[in-house]
């Protein structure tokens, strides 16, 4: 048994399960905000990405700057996607909601296409060194800055619904609507507010992957693998999420480590997390920190 | 009600009979037929276009009925629709090259086979609902899809599967022509049997347990029961309009049945009218021209001093696409209840014509 490679792989699956995480925490967001489930997050990334690569390429603004109109743009994009289209929709049933999300995810995957092409662009260097070696393990230095991403945004959500004023807002929100309408929350503001994160937050985990692996159309195969991690940390859990996202990634990996060395099936990576998928759905729909739903007639 | 009037003056319905009748008057009912004798003699007519168009309409016709069923009559969601039209595609090229059975057995044999596939991957279905069973069934469009790519004794694996024409009593039905008459002939039958299905006590089930399913089952309805009935239904749909696919197309790849078809398939439903069997048909029939007819108006720009814009007539296929998605989100936005909403809304208008009030 390969014991090096296995670990490799686990640090690799632990990295990547962060960001699966961080785009988890995104949908989570949402649905407990909005009622929405959005299948369109996996579109938020690309979108995310092509907007900052055409930026750092087109228009060679540094980095940083265009990091940040990026951001900028992604929280317009967010708002008026939820005005436009999503609002329209609250009240309608669940298949409603799921169809105009998931037309909204063809719309856009195939505007990426048809604007940015379909071949993969790599961004203009922005470390100098590549890879690190951190106890006989290589770690590259886009992944240490992923991890270093994910752990930050993490740690800013945890702050922004503790402690901020909005952050409350919401929470109340996703408690009850109606109590938090009564108490003077601008409902409206809410949900235009978790759409602009959820696009932000979706949009920095997609230009760290494409810093990694370069910007192209499998970046929004990222919002159909957040399923089995949201499903598995249960629907409605924040923290559930991130566990969810951690536990997938290093799954798929580890699966790819047996399938490379003994079972030689193929494909494995990306097909385990949705066996994992149905046993959870099978044995514990509502996921390992979901909350339950009760209903009484 | 053996009137020969074109229409019901009013609902003038006294038993249940009456009130369960798919043809409600006697000149709708010699439409019909008149309608079904038009279109068997319609390859006098018809272009090998048109033609293919109609098969194609009446093999994706069947699915989306399937699907329709599924969720506009039972309110569940598929998202693996696309699979399973591709399973039964693969399984009556398996069943006919494997054991030798006729094609005109296999189609229906492959319906069941995907039908107890369909009900398996419902399983969950007994539990869950709603959004988590979205979240199954797209589990289950990714395996399914997976085992297409991995068993080969199956589907050929990454060779697809030979699939050999319709052949009954020694006629080949290999051209557009011929294969036509078995479209229609499986496409009438189909919906034939899915507005019969609605009428009978299994039906009124199935939508008892969409309105509400607590009322249902204290009404006595095994919930688990039609909803595995409902996916194996649903799949069995699926499985005749795929194997019809198969066979019309003579070659079976693994590649074409991703989720992406499934998305189809439900946007037909949703643009048709959820729950109502004639709008499957209309839907059906819209999508399959919206690409088309996107196809042709490009090439007609392209011909004009003006519209031969490169990246229009290069984008071509992610126009399609982004056509798909945006009829989608309009049709949610604007006409949530589809064609068959606004067909009658139509007919409605027509009858008071002048006095619409």
């Amino acid at each position: 048994m390969n014991f090096d490679l296995l670990m490799q792989l686990v640090i690799n699956g632990l990295i990547v399960g962060l960001l699966y995480g961080v785009v988890g925490m995104c949908f989570v967001l949402v649905y407990k905000s909005t009622q929405i489930v959005n299948f369109a997050q996996g579109e938020f990334l690309l979108i995310g990405a092509w907007v900052c690569w055409a930026f750092l390429v087109y228009f060679k603004v540094p980095f940083v700057v265009g990091f940040l109109l990026t951001l900028v743009f992604m929280a317009g994009f967010g708002v008026l996607l939820q005005m436009i289209v999503l609002r329209p929709m609250i009240g309608e049933p669940i298949i409603s909601v799921i169809m105009i999300t998931i037309g909204l995810s063809m719309l856009f995957q195939a505007l990426m296409k048809w604007i940015f092409g379909v071949s993969a662009e790599s961004y203009p260097q922005v470390f100098e060194t590549e890879s690190f070696s951190i106890m006989g393990l290589n770690i590259e230095a886009a992944y240490l800055m992923s991890t270093g991403i994910a752990v930050v945004i993490m740690g800013l959500f945890y702050w922004f619904f503790k402690y901020s004023k909005q952050g409350l807002a919401m929470r109340a929100t996703a408690f009850d609507q109606q109590v938090a309408q009564s108490l003077g929350i601008s409902v409206k503001h809410v949900f235009a507010m978790s759409w602009a994160i959820a696009a932000t937050v979706s949009a920095t985990a997609g230009i760290v992957i494409g810093m990694v692996n370069g910007v192209s159309d499998s970046l929004s195969v990222i919002g159909i693998k957040v399923f089995p991690a949201v499903i598995l940390g249960g629907l409605d859990s924040i923290v559930g999420a991130i566990v969810g996202g951690l536990i997938i990634g290093v799954l798929e990996n580890v699966a790819e480590f047996f399938d490379g060395q003994y079972l030689h099936w193929g494909n494995l990576y990306d097909i385990a997390p949705f066996y994992v998928l149905l046993v959870i759905l099978w044995f514990k729909p509502y996921g390992l920190f979901g909350q339950k739903d009760i209903e009484r007639i | 009600m053996s009137t020969t009037s074109m229409r019901p003056c009013g609902d003038f319905r006294t038993s249940y009979q009456q009130d369960n009748t798919i043809f409600e008057t006697k000149f709708i009912w010699l439409l019909a037929v008149a309608s079904v004798g038009l279109l068997c003699l319609a390859p006098l007519f018809l272009d090998e276009y048109f033609l293919s168009l109609a098969i194609q309409v009446s093999y994706l016709g069947i699915a989306a009925l399937g699907l329709n069923i599924l969720v506009g009559f039972t309110g569940q969601i598929s998202l693996g629709h696309g699979a399973f039209f591709g399973f039964g595609a693969f399984a009556s090229a398996w069943i006919n090259t494997q054991f030798g059975i006729p094609v005109f057995f296999a189609i229906p044999l492959a319906g069941f086979l995907t039908m107890a596939v369909g009900m398996m991957f419902g399983l969950p279905a007994a539990r869950i609902k709603g959004l988590y069973l979205a979240i199954a069934t797209l589990a289950a469009q990714f395996i399914i899809e997976d085992f297409f790519a991995r068993a080969e004794w199956f589907s050929g694996g990454s060779a697809g599967a030979m699939a050999e024409s319709v052949d009954i009593f020694g006629f080949i039905f290999d051209t557009d022509q011929s294969f036509y008459y078995i479209a229609m002939f499986a496409l009438v039958t189909m919906y034939l049997w899915g507005s019969n299905l609605m009428r009978t006590r299994d039906g009124r089930a199935f939508v008892a347990v969409r309105d509400h399913y607590l009322s249902a089952e204290i009404m006595g309805i095994n919930l688990t029961k039609y909803r595995l009935l409902s996916f194996g239904v649903s799949a069995f749909y699926a499985g005749i309009g795929g194997a019809l696919y198969g066979h019309y197309l003579g070659y079976v790849s693994a590649e074409g049945f991703t989720i992406m078809m499934s998305i189809q398939f439900l946007a037909m439903c949703i643009i048709g009218g959820l729950g109502s069997v004639k709008g499957t048909l209309m839907g059906v029939i819209f999508m399959v021209m919206l690409p088309e007819s996107l196809e042709s108006v490009v090439g007609l720009m392209k011909e004009t001093s003006w519209g031969n814009i490169p990246a229009v007539v290069d984008g071509i296929a992610y126009l399609k696409e982004m056509a798909i998605g945006l009829v989608i989100i309009l049709f949610l936005i604007f006409e949530p209840e589809g064609l068959a909403h606004r067909w009658a809304q139509i007919k409605n208008y027509w009858k008071f014509y002048p006095f619409s009030y």
